[in-house]
């Protein structure tokens, strides 16, 4: 294999699993030392700059991290990233000052669709720069779907409030309640640029028979939780089915449970396993009461003159063909009646843009998707960018904020006279940990501690009030205890081949048989020698070569506890404990590169 | 040393040996050695060929006497007997072991002060009697503890890391286990594992006395230009003779080896070595010949290390006296005190 080259700035990041996974790259570990430090401050700007909702992502995130987490790898469960976060923005101190300072305007003028996390993100970034960014939202206040479609006992209005608030107040001119009917009409208002933040707001429909007759009490799931959200609705039949299999069935089954529903199921297609709400999310569910039936497709709402009685399900299974596909076949049993007095309906959420006339320069492909470059966000229109679920269908509020980042940064080089298709690396930084002779300005005792719960608000009390946050979030103890889980894996093994004497000191004391010296090989090769076997080839080897014997240094990055065992057993120094930070590109000077690391 | 404990954790892949045990558990506690000492890998060599030969660590008494390498069994095999005994006296402490408990397996640590020096009779002793155990001498030719001294096992113009030329000859305990009937003598390097790994384990598996030396740069005091016992200095002197192959079990040999290059040694126990020669020449069982090619090649400055001498059909210091089949301590007082007539029967022969 050839040497690894360690100043490429993406092969220390794709060792620091979590930032890696976070559509953001959100530096998990480096704000994780600050929470059990007790700076959580100093963790939220961190998150702040990187994530724009730290608060609200610590309650509902998808999490992309915690799969990826090395814990996981290294025992059976990762650090609890998602609700660490949720800590700094629960103790942080008032962080109002540390927000950037409005400067001048620059003239320009931005018209921002839709107020969701894609939308504000674009605001955030552009906004301090000098642009005077107009956000237009049909609701009355800012949030999207954070406000619209995610239950206040998982993410409380005073948590949306306080950090669209730091996103308003840079100077942002929000006009809630204002749709926008016709892109044609808001392309002649003189904007500079538009950036198209409007989510996938249809919500999909179940064309079974009986869903006309019996349409009071079927209810499409997001619009049914957007009017629980406004009190529009208050209540809900005792009986309640839920279809569907996602996160958005998970929040509509655990409503119905607040609004009178006292027998609610969720019935999915697919097997429970493949379902594609989070494990965490089906947990909750189930916690309160509600069974999760699977396998049942439904065919037919069954209705009395109207007044919905139940719906019947088909019995299927899987069935896997050639290539590993599932099917789903029927079991050949008897079709099932389950009674219900509603129905909500949560089979998955569509785009809609009936407001984009098509003669406006914007491309549409075969699914009546807008054509847009997936690293610019530019649609075929050069002065209209689209991010979020508006850009490429329904994914979740972290990817949200990750496109929004790209997108300002697209709009900021095109108003700057730039070629917006030129990204600018990332800036990084890497560092020495060592303090003195086995002290390092981290902690590198690794905690055998198994992962803390996150305390929940008692069952009885939380079904009672629908505004009842369900987690309580950690305490102070329980964050420090969850923060000395983390393996600091963004403290780098750097390995320096001249002033290694090869006495395999590393290779001994490596509590993970990481480090191998051996002959140089193919990689495929290589994988097959090394102390303990490479279960991961996604993971990748470290290799050094200009040894004296000729030989190299293979270390598998896969289980490394950057304990740093190695640098200490070294006697020359060859290896070194470094800390990479790196920092994303995002539009001008708004996360100012210097005061981002606050460690 | 390191104040952090090893972490617990251990790599979700690594194999098990015929116990469910993994290397890890043949670990002790963290070295208190200095960074990349080689007695450290000599240790870890230890946990590997105990780990391959499905030890069970309870069966093992690890003894030593003092200096850097009598601190080594701590840091191995924490699950097993041990006795840190006085300076130069490992040999007499675990000779003694071994008559009162033939079933344990005994594994002696030294190093060339405690060996060469203070304990030198004693290694002479332990070696001629055929006591069953591995002997294994942590080498590093300088006096590590107290900042590095010549040790006797220094060879002659070397040079001391203040500058000093050594005028003494050394010892070559090689040469002198070899010379006193040691079943079992080899030589190694610290920095080749591939090569120690399997003599360990050989040696662990042959019945008598077992001599190891294990030459292992100091590297504080013994690791510069000049040294005849830095890792540059072995390593580009080093003369291995053959690397072997321990197969334990009498399972069918799988491995294939060209015609010719392979020498097959069946021990005491039913385990065979294989010998890959490097050297086609030499023959591991000729005492005399061992000595005299020894002599030859360290004359020429180079390391001689391998398989240096086995005997197939050796015996220990228990086969010698005759003595008890089982360990003292499961003979029950009908065996220690026969009775009257039992007496009488002794009294009358010795009339």
């Amino acid at each position: 294999m050839k040497p690894t080259d360690i100043s490429a700035p993406d092969y220390f990041h794709k060792v620091v699993d979590c930032q890696w996974a976070c559509p953001a790259h959100t530096p998990v570990p480096e704000y994780i030392r600050l929470i059990a430090a007790g700076r959580y401050s100093d963790a939220y700007m961190i998150n702040w700059r990187s994530n724009v909702f730290p608060g609200i992502l610590g309650r509902t995130c998808d999490r992309p991290c915690e799969p990826a987490c090395r814990r996981g790898r290294v025992e059976d469960t990762p650090v609890a990233i998602c609700r660490l976060k949720r800590v700094a923005a629960d103790f942080k101190d008032d962080v109002k000052h540390r927000m950037p300072k409005p400067m001048a305007k620059n003239g320009k003028r931005i018209a921002i669709v839709g107020g969701g996390p894609a939308s504000l993100t674009v605001a955030r970034d552009l906004a301090p720069l000098g642009y005077h960014c107009t956000v237009f939202d049909s609701d009355p206040k800012a949030g999207g779907m954070m406000r619209t479609q995610i239950p206040k006992f998982r993410l409380p209005d005073s948590v949306i409030d306080e950090e669209t608030d730091y996103i308003l107040n840079l100077g942002i001119e929000f006009k809630g309640g204002h749709r926008i009917d016709s892109l044609k009409q808001l392309l002649t208002e003189n904007f500079d640029a538009v950036f198209v933040g409007s989510g996938a707001p249809r919500g999909r429909e179940l064309e079974i028979p009986g869903r006309k007759e019996a349409a009071a009490n079927i209810h499409i799931g997001i619009e049914w939780l957007a009017s629980v959200s406004f009190e529009h609705v208050s209540k809900i039949g005792k009986r309640v089915i839920v279809l569907g299999g996602g996160n958005t069935a998970m929040d509509c089954c655990r409503t119905a449970r607040r609004l009178g529903g006292e027998d609610v199921k969720v019935i999915v297609r697919s097997g429970f396993e493949e379902m594609k709400a989070s494990p965490w999310e089906k947990e909750d569910a189930l916690h309160e009461d509600i069974p999760i039936l699977n396998f049942m497709v439904p065919i037919a709402f069954i209705h009395d003159n109207g007044k919905l009685t139940g719906v019947t399900f088909q019995k299927v299974k899987a069935e896997y063909d050639a290539n590993g596909r599932r099917n789903l076949v029927p079991a050949g049993e008897a079709d099932e009646t389950i009674n219900c007095d509603d129905v909500l309906v949560a089979v998955g959420q569509e785009n809609a843009f009936p407001w984009i006339e098509r003669d406006c320069g914007i491309e549409f492909d075969k699914w009546n998707m807008p054509k847009v470059d997936a690293r610019t966000f530019v649609s075929t229109n050069p002065k209209v960018f689209f991010g979020g679920d508006a850009a490429f269908g329904p994914k979740n509020i972290i990817w949200a904020v990750a496109h929004g980042h790209d997108a300002a940064l697209s709009i900021h080089k095109m108003l700057s006279g730039e070629d917006i298709t030129e990204r600018p690396l990332p800036e990084v930084n890497v560092s020495s940990q060592k303090m003195g002779i086995h002290e390092w300005s981290y902690d590198n005792d690794i905690s055998n501690d198994k992962r803390y719960k996150v305390p929940h608000r008692d069952k009885v009390i939380a079904l009672k009030d629908i505004r009842a946050e369900v987690e309580l979030g950690y305490d102070v103890k329980l964050a420090l205890g969850e923060a000395h889980r983390c393996l600091n894996c963004d403290v780098q093994t750097v390995f320096a081949a001249p002033l290694c004497i090869e006495c395999d000191a590393c290779v001994d004391i490596c509590p993970m048989d990481c480090i191998n010296f051996t002959e140089n090989g193919e990689e495929a090769d290589l994988r097959t020698r090394l102390k303990a076997p490479s279960l991961h080839p996604d993971q990748d080897l470290y290799v050094a070569d200009g040894l004296k014997t000729g030989r190299v240094m293979v270390k598998d990055e896969d289980v490394c506890l950057h304990c740093g065992l190695c640098a200490e057993r070294c006697p020359t120094g060859a290896w070194d404990m470094q800390k990479y930070l790196i920092d994303m590109t995002h539009a001008g000077t708004s996360c100012p590169s210097k005061a981002r690391s606050a460690a | 040393m390191t104040y952090i404990a090893k972490p617990k954790f251990q790599h979700p892949g690594l194999p098990k040996n015929d116990l469910g045990f993994t290397h890890r558990d043949y670990e002790g506690k963290v070295s208190t050695l200095c960074a990349g000492c080689g007695h450290d890998s000599i240790t870890a060599s230890i946990i590997e060929a105990c780990f391959e030969l499905s030890i069970e660590p309870h069966r093992v008494a690890k003894i030593s006497g003092i200096g850097c390498s009598s601190k080594t069994p701590d840091y191995f095999l924490g699950n097993s007997h041990g006795f840190n005994s006085v300076h130069g006296r490992m040999p007499s402490v675990l000779t003694g072991a071994n008559l009162a408990n033939r079933d344990l397996i005994y594994l002696g640590v030294s190093g060339d002060g405690d060996s060469a020096s203070i304990g030198f009779g004693q290694f002479a002793h332990s070696i001629r009697r055929g006591v069953n155990m591995t002997y294994i001498v942590e080498n590093n030719g300088v006096y590590g503890l107290t900042k590095g001294q010549f040790s006797a096992t220094a060879d002659r113009g070397s040079k001391s890391k203040k500058g000093l030329i050594n005028s003494d000859s050394p010892i070559d305990l090689v040469a002198i286990a070899l010379q006193l009937g040691a079943s079992f003598v080899a030589r190694s390097f610290s920095g080749d594992k591939t090569q120690l790994v399997p003599l360990i384990a050989a040696a662990i598996q042959h019945k008598g006395a077992a001599f190891i030396d294990v030459i292992s740069p100091c590297v504080a005091f013994n690791n510069h230009a000049g040294s005849t016992k830095s890792f540059d200095y072995v390593r580009e002197h080093n003369d291995a003779v053959n690397r072997l192959d321990v197969i334990s079990g009498r399972d069918p040999i799988t491995v294939d080896y060209a015609p010719g290059t392979v020498q097959l040694v069946e021990q005491h126990d039913g385990t065979r070595i294989a010998l890959r020669k490097i050297d086609a020449d030499y023959d591991p069982h000729d005492r005399v010949g061992a000595m005299s090619f020894l002599q030859k090649h360290a004359a020429k400055g180079q390391i001689v290390t391998g398989l240096l001498y086995v005997d197939p059909e050796s015996d220990d210091l228990h086969s010698h006296l005759d003595t008890v089949e089982v360990p003292l301590n499961t003979l029950d007082a009908g065996d220690l005190c026969p009775g009257t007539a039992a007496l009488e029967k002794i009294n009358a022969s010795l009339r």
